[in-house]
């Protein structure tokens, strides 16, 4: 099967029904993805498929055929940067696990609204859990990272 | 006279006729609000913009919303996580490739409603969207995710081919509103 990650194509031998997670993580290595619930529950594997935030746990790898799939380590500068930057500046991880799956589902959220509002981080981060509980911090990072991603624009 | 007697009569049978017929048309429609109101149908049609799951009809977990096209938000739209079919295993999203809920412009509410308020949306086309009685039939009978209810989780009362049958019946008896 062909699939093309972080704008690298690739060939890989695995079943149709195979998830996306385990495919980026056991066949190419990409480890920033990470397992939490197996089961559409947590957020923690949360992948872009075509531009659109996927829980890679649940979706079956026939899924992603002749599409692009963009992990955390692919994510685009417009929208890694200011991220990284703002994760940063706020110290939001403390033990880490849920930040790929945060970050991935925070990148949708400032592709698609330049002034979110905490409405607006509620609507697109409350089905991504923390079990340190850095929702608080999260928010902030992501009202500091659009106004970094304003700035640079 | 004999004539006047007739006409009468005829208009009296008449009249049976079409209260016999009305009485039928809503006794369809009790039948098919039992499955209008079944988690498998209501669930999808919530009174808010968040989508209910379950038996117990709890709001969905994740706190995922409806969204302009009943598509959802952000990372949280339907298919995050619902497939285009069924995963296999407990707990995991049922799945359609057309998995969604009505959208923000029609949000056609079942939750909540009585009978008559159900019977009366149906039959306001503001409700439905629908241009005329004949498609509310195409949609009970032939909207893939209507079908999909029908084949998962604790099953509505009716199968869907009795429900498409009543909704039937209470359409071409004249589509009665329930008196409550
Ligand atoms: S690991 Fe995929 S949602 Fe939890
Ligand atoms: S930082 Fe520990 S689970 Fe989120």
């Amino acid at each position: 099967m062909q699939l093309t990650v972080n704008g690298k194509s690739y060939d890989v031998n695995v079943p149709s029904d195979m998830p996306i997670l385990w495919v980026i993580r056991d066949k190419l290595g990409l480890m920033g993805t990470k397992f939490g619930c197996g089961a559409a529950q947590c957020g923690a594997c949360t992948v872009h498929l075509d531009g659109q935030g996927i829980r890679s746990c649940v979706a079956p790898v026939s899924r992603a055929e002749g599409k692009e799939i963009v992990t955390i380590e692919g994510l685009n500068d417009t929208l890694s940067k200011p991220l990284m930057a703002a994760w940063t500046e706020i110290d939001v991880p403390q033990c880490g696990y849920c930040q790929t799956g945060q970050i991935m589902a925070a990148a949708v959220l400032l592709r698609d609204n330049n002034n979110p509002t905490d409405q607006d981080i509620d609507n697109a981060m409350s089905g991504n859990i923390c079990r340190c509980a850095t929702y608080q911090r999260i928010r902030k990072a992501i009202h500091l990272a659009a106004e970094l991603k304003k700035s640079s624009s | 006279m004999a004539g006047v007697i007739a006409v009468c009569n005829l208009a009296m049978m008449n009249n049976k006729i079409v209260k016999q017929r009305e009485a039928e048309s809503k006794a369809a429609f009790a039948e098919a609000y039992k499955v209008f109101m079944h988690p498998r149908c209501m669930n999808c049609h919530p009174a808010g913009d968040v989508p209910l799951q379950g038996d117990d009809s709890h709001l969905h977990t994740q706190g995922v919303k409806r969204g302009v096209d009943g598509k959802g938000l952000y990372a949280m739209k339907c298919s995050s996580c619902h497939q285009a079919a069924n995963l296999d295993g407990d707990h995991l999203p049922p799945g359609h490739p057309n998995w969604h809920l009505p959208t923000a412009a029609r949000p056609m509410v079942f939750e909540g409603k009585s009978p008559r308020e159900l019977a009366m949306s149906f039959k306001d086309a503001k409700f439905t969207g629908f241009k005329s009685m004949d498609q509310i039939i195409e949609h009970v009978e032939h909207d893939k995710l209507v079908q999909h209810s029908f084949t998962y989780g604790t099953r509505p009362p009716l199968s869907h081919d009795e429900f498409v049958a009543k909704v039937k019946e209470w359409i071409g008896k004249g589509a009665a509103i329930p008196d409550k």
